[in-house]
This record gives C-alpha cells, structure tokens and sequence, in this order.
C-alpha cells in the first residue's frame, strides 16, 4: 500500500520568530470530535474516566493527563487530542475523526496576550481565562477554539484551509506589536 | 452590543447572527389548518419593547439561543439555550 506522507497544515508557513512572541505550528496529532447523544453525557464522561483518566468537560474547561487532552469545543461537543477514543463511546456519542480539519498554531511570549487582543473579541487576562481553560470565538473572522496549556502559551485551533490567512493575519499583527514595543 | 451566551459567557455580537422572532420554536402541527401556518410562516409582530428572538452563535459554541431584547432602547435582558426551552415545553 502507498505510504502517505503527512504534511502539516502550517509547512513552510511557521515559524514566525519575533522578539518577545513567536508563532509556531503544533505537532501532528490525532483530533476526535466526541458529540454525546441527548442525555449521555455523564455516561461518555465516565468511560472517558475509565479509559484515559479524563472527564468530559463542562463549557469552557480542559482536562489533560500530559499526553492526552480534551477541550470542550462548543454546544454539546468536545475534542479528544493525542489518541482515538475508545470504540465503547460509539454507543453513547457520535465520534468523528477530525485530525486533517483543523490546524493548531502555538503563540508564545510576552505579547501573545497583546497580538491576541487585536484580533480575538476575548479578555485573555489570567483572570478571566486561566490555565486550562477553553473557548470557541473568533480569530479575525476565522472560527477559533482557544486553549492555554501553560501561562501565557496560547493554542490556536483554526479550520484547516485557512492556516495561510491565519499565519498571515498573526503575522502582520505580531510584526505591528513588535514593532511599537521596541520604540 | 453584547449577549450574555449561557454557554461562553458575554460576547461581542459579531460572534452571533439573527434568525428573528421565537415564534419559529412554535412549529404548528403538520395537520393544522392552513390560516395557522400562513400565521407561523409569514405574520409578525412589529413590537416596540421587550422581544424574544432566536440567535445563532455561530462564531462561539455554535448554540441557538433565545435571545430577550428590548427594541426601544436596543438593552439585552438575557438568553438561553433554544434548546432547554424546547425540552421545557
């Protein structure tokens, strides 16, 4: 059989190196959107338990074992990130692989929160959006889901065939930032 | 403007599009006669104050919710999940 060869979302887009921010593609990995059916979600929740020691997450939350996480992603749904559920949930929710759909860009520095407030309607204070927590919104007019995995590293979860448009808005943003932080 | 999401939180408005009157969630029966459809289908009230409307947070958690709004003076008093309304009634 043919070996495919797998090309990330952001090839020869990232890195983008600034001084105090950097954009930078994530790796590869599997993304299962897990859609509990009508009342289920206490069900899928526990074998999620069971299986990887995770939960499913209320609106807004991750959960994370350090090689697998979940993040909800919007009204009733969540992403399982860094391995397939298990074939059991397929009786409780409707489970699709999503891992070629979405590409994940990492913001990092000093002025991620400040390249992120020009196009991100969010407050990402810590205050108001910790470690851990999640949201689905808006990057420029792309459809977003925000995560924090760590202070101030923000991961980017856009729809695939908008990684160019996304490396690029970022991009033009972090240059403008940058540039006004080293006047 | 902004809309209190059960879901997300308050959000900016771009993040929502209108549908217009709740009265859609009131669907008629499939044998009501054809005066209560024309009603559900085509006749709305134009209301100066408080209305309930259907959103769709499409750039958010991708809920539709009812939104309670105040024409006169453009004030959103709340909103929740179409789809609680629907299991509620």
């Amino acid at each position: 059989m043919a070996e495919l060869i797998p090309t990330p979302p952001a090839q020869g887009l990232t890195p983008v190196s600034l001084p105090d921010v950097v954009l930078d593609a994530a790796p590869l990995i599997p993304i299962w959107s897990i859609a509990p059916y009508q009342g289920q979600a206490d069900r899928v929740g526990a074998l999620l338990e069971t299986h990887l020691g995770l939960g499913f997450p209320a609106a807004g939350m991750t959960f994370s074992n350090g090689t697998v996480s979940i993040a909800w992603s919007g009204y009733e749904q969540a992403f399982l990130m860094g391995a397939a559920p298990d074939a059991s949930l397929s009786a409780h929710a409707a489970l699709t692989d999503q891992s070629d759909a979405w590409a994940r860009l990492v913001l990092s520095g000093p002025l991620a929160r400040t390249v992120l407030a020009r196009l991100v309607p969010l407050d990402l204070s810590p205050a108001a959006f910790p470690v851990g927590a999640a949201a689905r919104s808006m990057l420029g007019h792309m459809n977003m889901l925000i995560t924090q995995p760590e202070a101030g590293v923000f991961t980017l979860m856009i729809y695939r065939s908008m990684t160019a448009t996304a490396v690029h808005e970022l991009s033009q943003v972090m240059a403008m930032v940058s540039a006004r932080a080293a006047l | 403007m902004q809309i209190p999401c059960p879901l997300c939180g308050l959000r900016d408005s771009r993040e929502f599009t209108c549908k217009g009157h709740a009265v859609t969630l009131d669907r008629p029966a499939a044998d009501a006669p054809p005066e209560e459809w024309h009603d559900y289908i085509h006749l709305r009230d134009n209301p100066a104050g408080p209305t309930r409307e259907l959103w769709y947070h499409g750039g958010g958690c991708g809920a539709w919710l009812i939104v309670t709004r105040d024409t006169a003076t453009h004030a959103v008093h709340g909103a929740t999940l179409a789809s609680e309304a629907r299991h509620a009634g």
